[in-house]
């Protein structure tokens, strides 16, 4: 039987669709709820209530908007260019999913265990904007159209700097394998061997830069209510609107869990005596995004000649010099050689 | 040379903001929740509170309104309709009372205006309903919310009595 899975072909393409099942079947229920506690934690802030009506504390809420979004009526734009109407969101969604194969959450709990994994998710969170793009254009009309474009402008000025931010990381790991990079953290130390420490300033330059390029507050511009409504977003409605909800907060996620890996040791024990485990993993990922939500709540919208002036003008140099310092410390082992933590080809 | 303000740039990279404002947030994100649980909780209500029109009966189960058209003639949205003839016993009496709620802005102008306190606006706030027809009161619509309001309308009235 288990021969069946590793030698016959569609053995393995059943295993394979399996291995994606296990992961986002998870993945999309605890969606549900981080959704949910972004607005439990937005409401918070505010000290009102959030969602409390539908099940328990209102847990079940986001299950209810889903059912929602299902059976209300599909609008398509008079104008509208049907087949990339339809497309950009589903785009949107999976490329937003995708990039979940190379996230490992525990040792070796990986889908697809390749050498260029950074460099994978990078391309595919690229790709991402296409979705947005194709969005805005197809809806034929002008603020959806506004709405895209500023988003396109925003996420490739972020990806340029996320991009320089991991180019450290990889040089002080000596590897672009997800799991190489958080061995390369391991340490008798616990989390003071993170790659947080080390690489202090690009945590915050990477969660800064991981906002933007997710469209998160406050860098949401693109879909700024008070001037676009709700950019490109502004013509959908129904299930094609809740793929690019769900697009985009997977991709927030999907944020979280690259801050986890390359910064905070992915599931790596923070004290030396406790266990490793996808424990450690899902609770870091969880931090993250009650950073990010947080951030949600107590940040005003940036204006868009500030997001580009702060994307150009102060990430880019900054991360680039950081780059050319972390290359010079790694190579001369300076600071006790925290910078060089090669695990392969040492 | 332009002057270069250090201690700007010092507090812009090193986010001072962004903690300040994390800090504030962590300290109202643990604060008790302000908001009512509506249909469960409910806000205090003045007793002048304006909410949805009742005509009042004495306690004999004679209804108040003479017909005197006083809360038609005042009514700015021009939302009440009164027909009024001498019924078989000789009193004055109305003979159609209808309020448009829809136009109603619950001034409170008929209350006032009202000689016998029969034209009143009780403390019932949550009267929506899924048609607009519905929201045409007419008398017996209005008699019926006397009936069923009277206990906390003549409450209300003899604690604002004072001040009128």
């Amino acid at each position: 039987m288990a021969e069946f899975f590793i030698v016959n072909p569609v053995g393995m393409g059943l295993l394979i669709v399996g291995k994606i099942f296990l992961l986002v079947i998870p993945l999309l229920v605890a969606l549900a709820f981080l959704m949910y506690a972004d607005r439990k934690i937005w409401a918070a802030v505010q000290m009102r209530r959030g969602p409390n009506v539908v099940g328990v504390f209102g847990l079940l809420q986001s299950f209810a908007d889903f059912g929602k979004y299902i059976v209300k009526e599909v609008v398509v734009p008079a104008g509208a260019d049907k087949s990339v109407f339809f497309m950009a969101p589903m785009v949107s969604l999976v490329m937003a999913l995708i990039a979940w194969a190379v996230i490992p959450f525990n040792d070796g709990w990986v889908l697809s265990d390749i050498n260029v994994a950074i460099l994978y998710v990078f391309a595919v969170s690229s790709l991402e904007v296409y979705g947005v793009i194709m969005g805005g254009w197809a809806s034929n009309s002008k603020y959806p159209f506004l709405g895209s474009l500023r988003s396109a402008a925003q996420m490739i000025s972020y990806e340029v700097s996320i991009g320089l931010i991991i180019i450290g990381v990889i040089i002080s790991a000596g590897s672009m394998n997800f799991g190489n990079i958080v061995l390369a953290q391991k340490g008798d130390w616990g989390l003071l061997n993170w790659f947080w420490l080390p690489h202090f300033p690009m945590l915050f330059l990477f969660l800064i830069s991981a906002l933007a390029e997710t469209n998160r507050p406050p860098f949401d511009l693109p879909e700024a209510e008070s001037e676009l409504v709700a950019g490109y977003q502004v013509e959908y409605s129904s299930t094609p609107f809740l793929l690019f909800m769900i697009g985009e907060l997977v991709a927030v996620v999907l944020m979280c869990a690259l801050i986890s890996l390359m910064f905070f040791g992915g599931w790596l024990s923070p004290v030396p005596f406790l266990p490793d485990g996808i424990f450690w993993m899902i609770l870091k990922m969880g931090f993250v995004f009650f950073i990010i939500s947080m951030i949600k709540a107590i940040t005003p919208r940036y204006r868009y000649d500030q997001l580009m002036r702060l994307g150009w003008k102060v990430f880019l140099p900054f991360s680039l010099i950081w780059v050319v310092f972390v290359a010079f410390a790694a190579k001369f082992e300076w600071f006790w050689g925290i910078y060089a933590r090669w695990t392969v080809g040492s | 040379m332009t002057q270069i303000d250090y201690a700007r740039h010092a507090k812009y990279f090193l986010l001072q903001d962004f903690w300040g404002g994390m800090k504030l947030g962590l300290k109202y994100f643990f604060r008790p929740k302000v908001t009512l649980n509506y249909p469960h909780e409910k806000g205090p209500l003045s007793p002048r509170f304006r909410g949805e029109h009742a005509l009042r009966r004495y306690p004999n189960g004679e209804e108040r309104c003479i017909a005197c058209k006083l809360c038609e003639a005042i009514c700015p949205a021009q939302a009440i309709t009164i027909d009024a003839e001498p019924r078989e016993d000789g009193s004055r009496r109305t003979t159609r009372y209808d309020i448009d709620m829809t136009k109603c802005i619950y001034c409170g102008f008929c209350q006032e205006a009202c000689p016998v306190d029969a034209i009143v606006e009780g403390p019932n706030f949550e009267f929506s309903t899924e048609t607009r027809e519905e929201l045409f009161y007419d008398k017996t619509k209005l008699l019926e919310n006397g009936d069923r309001w009277e206990a906390e309308i003549a409450r209300n009235l003899e604690l604002d009595a004072p001040y009128r």
